[in-house]
């Protein structure tokens, strides 16, 4: 055939076809996806700092192991409440002169994602310790240290950020262990990482693929509370910061064990704590505990399973709550 | 030659139909319920990819068992006889001993293999007796044969050819140096804590100091040596495609400095590399482009050897590709992702694949001494590649913000990648096809074979990843990683060592130790099997304890045992490598002593002339 005895014309049509093919798959689709996609009226600019921060990310490589996206499939739930749509991602422009824009969806969720990481754990003090070594807190972690973030002071200024690291972690530091302004800015990009609501009117998109409700595995112990594992609920929503020993990390987070709150016959006490968040022990020097049941939107039955963990477990033994007191105790409290 | 075609296309249309069939009760079943995970398409696929070399094995082991079974009987009945024997009377023992000996001789009777020879040995008058084998002697590594001598290359090419290997090498074994430690800090998070070697600003090092270092250095110079060769012409200058090298290397270095102290592009794979960095790559792309038309321009024959079309068309889709990558006017916003999904697909599919294919039209029928078996297969992989291929790549992004239909497309194309697949892996086949005595007493065709077969189950494992049903359990998870690996390392550097082992003793006279080729083929290949086997099962499982909405960390810890034979496995693989760069030292070191024959025949052709 001519064409391929014919240099010219065999490489003109052969561009000209994946040209083309390129226009329709990447080239029209990523210009309307740049121009058709308004930022969401309740999202906010990064502030500064945040935007210090997500350089840090990028620099970093984060990306190598954490995603940013929500898909629209039911394991991501976990991940946000909606997935994730074009808007969320309308407010990134290209970084600079030197740099593309930075999305970073990921491809990679070797750890965990981060959507909505400020919502799941806004604790500054928590992400400091885990970013010195991740394993302080998360024995498990496979995540890097990131101790160049951080600077060893004989004696810290009043205006620095000591970071409380265990014992163990330190490896003969003997002065402050004090975040350095790329950590702060790096926490504080993490902390800005939430979902924001869709306006009023929009359908949410749907959560494609839902869970059938599997009948307990044999073997399994059939919990109270509805069935759900109250061990397992704890490792997602708690273990990060009171271990899975329960006894927290001291001078960083409170133990659970033998805990006055944990162990009150009374529970109302402990649910408010999880549901509103708490800063009584400020004193002692432990940072503020979140309102983790509202910002992981538990339910009644997941609070029960958590809360009957909490009180039977590392020789705790108060007796379990079932989901009804839990209803009854979240309508008392307004939540 | 279009009849050829037609019943081949209308055997291979049936067999995409089939899958097409099964693709689309998946692609477009977004409302359907979770089903079991083993009636998945996807899952069903690799399970068949992987019961196939677990089927021969089967069949081998039987072999071995039926061969035992015949031994052991045999041996019972050398018992029998010599209890008959002993029951015998002493007269009847001399009779029957008599006429078995008769009948013995009988059977035992061979021709002697002198009848026509005779005694004297042998003259070779011609030169045609290469290598005396003994048989009687030991041998623990079977004796290949020997590269066969070519007509000498231009010096001043060859050269060349040996520069972009011996730099493709040193990337090679620093970029899976980086690739083995990242590895490691699976294992050992804690093993060091320095900012310039933390994993998140290594592992962009190791892919691309492999992808651009190594792959793309050693195709470029392989693809002078074939462009050359196939368009019958001599060489003019090779001074612009120097520069190329050094731009090359000067990207891979800088970029990769630049990665380790925290610049980078903003995050997309693979385009890590900020755009003044990947100038120089481009430049060089762009160098070896003009290069290699100006050849073609001036070829010596009428029609252009499918090689270079493969060869040719992959360069020039890479500077588009480039391009989409690097100009900013559409990458704001999601715009980015969906570029991003383009360019890291196009980068595997259109660079390394496609210029890997043209090289291996090339060396496959040349190492085998036979004509390719289909010029029409070649065509029909050639355009269904470009169809397919450059609309598949947002499969990276599917269940994402993306649009739907662009997924979908995605996914329609990744299908329709089963045509060119199996329409190169036939032709490769069956070129091979009366030639597979040859792959035992060679030691290139292994590395054509493993790419051959990688080529096949690589590619179509692919296609399986990309239903949204099997998406679901894989995505995100390291079963991309194994995948990534069967492929660049499985097909592409199978491929590029096959040729190079190929090439190199062509340009210099000179072979590697034969012994030492086959502990690099075994010692990569089984290490990538250790690499990529448990990886694969292990990342099913995470992503079934995903779906089972098991506590993430948990998840984490399961993957240990896994990721430490993946560390197993890349150790094997690295020192192949070692192995590998040694082997090429051995073929382009300057020996001292002189090559006496050389300088006699050139004595004797000045004589000649004289």
């Amino acid at each position: 055939m001519e064409i391929y005895n014919n240099h010219k014309r065999l490489f003109i049509v052969a561009t000209v076809m994946f040209l083309a093919l390129t226009l329709y798959a990447a080239l029209i689709p990523a210009y309307r996806a740049q121009e058709d996609n308004a930022p969401l009226p309740n999202s906010k600019p990064l502030t500064e700092q945040e935007l210090a921060g997500k350089a840090v990310y990028v620099k970093e490589g984060c990306i190598a192991c954490h995603t940013q996206q929500v898909r629209n499939v039911d394991m991501d739930k976990v991940w946000g409440e909606r997935p994730s749509i074009a808007s969320d991602y309308a407010r990134n422009k290209r970084t600079d002169f030197w740099r593309n824009t930075a999305n970073l969806l990921g491809s990679e969720r070797t750890g965990p994602d981060l959507t909505e990481i400020g919502k799941r754990q806004p604790s500054k003090e928590w992400n400091l310790i885990h970013l010195f070594n991740p394993r302080s807190v998360v024995g498990q972690s496979v995540m890097p240290a990131y101790p160049w973030l951080f600077e060893i002071k004989e004696s810290a200024a009043a205006a620095d950020v000591i970071v409380q690291v265990p014992e163990e972690y330190r490896k003969g530091i003997t002065g402050d262990i004090v975040a350095t302004e790329d950590a702060l800015n790096l926490v504080a990009y993490l902390q800005s990482l939430k979902q924001v609501s869709l306006p009023d009117g929009r359908p949410v998109p749907k959560f494609l693929y839902p869970k059938e409700a599997t009948p307990a595995l044999a073997g399994m112990p059939a919990a109270e509370s509805g069935g759900l594992d109250g061990a397992s609920l704890y490792a997602a929503n708690c273990q990060s910061c009171h271990q899975a020993n329960g006894e927290g990390l001291p001078g960083a987070f409170p133990s659970l064990k033998g805990s006055s709150i944990v162990l009150d016959p009374d529970p109302t006490a402990l649910i408010t704590v999880i549901m509103k968040g708490y800063n009584g022990r400020a004193k002692e020097g432990f940072p503020e505990m979140p309102a983790i049941g509202t910002n992981n939107n538990l339910k009644p039955e997941e609070i029960s399973a958590i809360i009957s963990h909490e009180r039977t477990s590392w020789g705790n033994d108060a007796k379990k709550v079932s989901v009804e007191e839990v209803k009854a105790i979240l309508d008392q409290i307004g939540k | 030659m279009i009849n050829r075609l037609k019943p081949k296309i209308s055997k291979q249309g049936s067999f995409v139909l089939i899958f097409l069939l099964l693709s689309s009760i998946c692609a477009f079943g977004q409302e359907q319920k979770t089903k079991d995970i083993i009636t998945n398409p996807g899952v069903l696929i690799t399970i068949v990819l992987i019961l196939i070399p677990l089927l021969i094995a089967v069949y081998l082991a039987t072999a071995k068992v039926r061969n035992l079974v015949k031994k052991v009987k045999a041996q019972d009945v050398n018992e029998q006889k010599t209890a008959i024997s002993q029951s015998l009377r002493e007269d009847e023992l001399k009779t029957l001993r008599q006429s078995l000996e008769n009948r013995k001789t009988a059977v035992e009777y061979k021709l002697t293999n002198k009848e026509l020879g005779g005694d004297l040995p042998p003259e070779d008058a011609k030169g045609m007796i290469h290598r005396v084998s003994e048989v009687n002697i030991a041998r623990f590594i079977p004796d290949k044969k020997r590269s066969t001598k070519r007509p000498s290359v231009n010096p001043e090419l060859a050269k060349l050819i040996i520069w972009y290997l011996g730099g493709a090498a040193f990337w090679l074994v620093l970029g899976t140096s980086i690739g083995e430690y990242l590895g490691i800090k699976f294992v050992a998070p804690d093993v060091d804590h320095i900012s310039w070697l933390s994993f998140g600003r290594l592992r962009p090092v190791h892919t691309n100091m492999v992808f651009w270092g190594w792959c793309s250095l050693a195709m470029i110079g392989l693809g002078y040596y074939v462009v050359y060769t196939v368009s019958n012409t001599i060489v003019k200058s090779l001074k612009s495609a120097w520069l190329a090298f050094w731009l090359i290397n000067a990207s891979v270095m800088l970029g990769s400095l630049s990665l380790m102290a925290g610049i980078n592009n903003g995050g997309g794979e693979y385009r890590e590399y900020i755009w003044p960095i990947m100038l120089l790559f481009a430049i060089g792309v762009v160098i070896t482009l003009i290069n290699y038309l100006n050849i073609i321009a001036k070829r010596a024959t009428k029609e252009i050897y499918v090689s270079n079309w493969y060869i040719v068309s992959a360069v020039i889709f890479t500077i588009v590709i480039t391009l989409v990558a690097y100009l900013p006017f559409w990458q704001n916003g999601l715009g980015e992702t969906i570029a991003q999904g383009y360019y890291m697909h196009q980068g595997v599919g259109m660079w390394f694949m496609l210029f890997v294919l043209g090289l291996v039209y090339y060396f496959l029928p040349q190492q085998l001494n036979t004509p390719i078996y289909s010029y029409s297969l070649g065509i029909l992989a050639f355009w269904t590649q470009i169809l397919f291929y450059t609309v598949i790549g947002t499969h990276h992004f599917i269940f994402s913000a993306i649009p739907w239909w662009l997924q979908t497309t995605a996914i329609v194309g990744s299908v329709g990648m089963l045509i060119p697949v199996a329409a190169g892996t036939t032709n490769f086949l069956m070129t091979m096809r009366g030639n597979f005595h040859k792959v035992g007493s060679s030691y290139t065709l292994p590395f054509y074979l493993v790419g051959i077969v990688f080529y096949f189950t690589g590619s179509y494992q692919g296609t399986a990843e990309a239903f949204r049903s099997a998406n679901l359990y894989w995505h995100f998870t390291d079963f991309t990683v194994a995948h990534s690996h069967l492929t660049m390392y499985g097909i592409i550097t199978f491929f590029l060592w096959a040729f190079i082992y190929t090439l190199v003793p062509r340009l210099t006279g000179k072979e590697p130790t034969h012994g030492l080729v086959g502990a690099h083929f075994w010692m990569a290949l089984i290490g990538m099997m250790f690499y990529t086997v448990p990886l694969m099962i292990g990342s099913t499982l995470r992503g079934v304890e995903w779906m089972e909405g098991k506590p993430f960390i948990d998840t984490v810890a399961n993957m240990a045992p896994y990721w430490v034979w993946r560390a197993i496995g890349g150790s094997l693989m690295w020192a192949s490598h070692l192995i590998f760069a040694y082997n090429l030292y051995t073929m382009t070191r300057k020996s001292g002593d002189i090559d006496t024959q050389t300088v006699l025949f050139n004595q004797l052709n000045r004589e000649d002339n004289i």
